[in-house]
């Protein structure tokens, strides 16, 4: 049986990176599109912690925790701006979402 | 780097989820779909040898951030909403997966082409809490304050957005 290497994390890496990025062109709903970031973050991560494994480096997986904290800080202040704009424009459709004014 | 047979039992439940998060109509079973996900790659953090990385995964991603986004999406019934098909003249779609094959080519180029990604790495050395605390605290701890003001200007924008919201 073949071994394990960095290249198939890598891999996976990619290719959940890839369907964050389908996510955020091809959903309309907001919330679907954060969540597809938030995926795509992931998919970073993941790659981060498989070199740092391959490196036995330990910043990689200091790298990750800092990501982890940026992610938490942006779904805040994220899910309050979308919340904010359900109530006026009772939709988070983004087509919807044309005008800068409320 | 593990067990042939897990990783790819792992690797296959994430793609699973991942694909049902983006095709999923309903946001709760988006949701529900990025918490297995977030939690297959969390033990994949833990067979890479992090397990401080796969503690903090599950609590902070699969547990704070996707809670969260439960609690706005049933907050606003969004779960509900129909989702209109993409209208702007179509264009959107073609485009979305002409750029998906290009990244996945240019990212299998990469992981296929080259022989540094062949390697499957020294034996790890011990990388508990202990050791990835101090590195943070001895090499990260600039990047450690900034971070916590981050978090504090988030907590404050998101007091403003929801205050200012209230009075109109």
């Amino acid at each position: 049986m073949a071994e394990v290497t960095v290249g198939w994390y890598i891999a996976l890496s990619a290719v959940l990176f890839a369907m964050g990025v389908a996510g955020v062109l091809l959903r309309r709903n907001a919330i679907i599109i954060f969540m597809s970031v938030e995926l795509m973050l992931n998919a970073a991560n993941l790659a981060f912690v498989a070199f740092a494994r391959q490196m036995n480096d330990l910043n990689g997986q200091v790298l990750v925790f800092f990501v982890i904290t940026v992610a938490a800080a942006e779904v805040a202040v994220g899910l309050a701006l979308i919340v904010a704009i359900f109530r006026t424009k009772q939709s988070i459709n983004i087509d919807d979402l044309r005008t800068l004014k409320g | 780097m593990g067990n042939p047979i897990i990783f790819i039992v792992l690797a296959a439940i994430a793609l699973a989820s991942g694909l049902g998060m983006l095709l999923s109509r309903n946001a709760v079973h988006s949701a529900l779909f990025l918490v297995l996900n977030f939690s297959t790659i969390a033990v994949l953090f833990l067979i890479l040898n992090a397990p401080f990385l796969f503690v903090t995964q599950i609590i902070i991603y699969a547990g704070a951030i996707m809670v969260l986004f439960l609690f706005v999406v049933m907050l606003l019934g969004a779960e509900r909403l129909r989702e209109a098909p993409v209208e702007i003249g179509g264009w959107q779609v073609p485009l979305a997966l002409l750029l998906l094959v290009a990244l996945l080519v240019v990212s299998g180029v990469v992981v296929f082409g080259g022989d540094a990604l062949s390697a499957t790495g020294d034996p790890p050395v011990d990388a508990g809490p202990v050791e990835v605390g101090l590195t943070l605290f001895e090499s990260y701890v600039f990047p450690f304050e900034v971070a916590s003001v981050l978090l504090l200007v988030a907590m404050i924008g998101v007091v403003v957005l929801r205050t200012r919201g209230k009075n109109g």
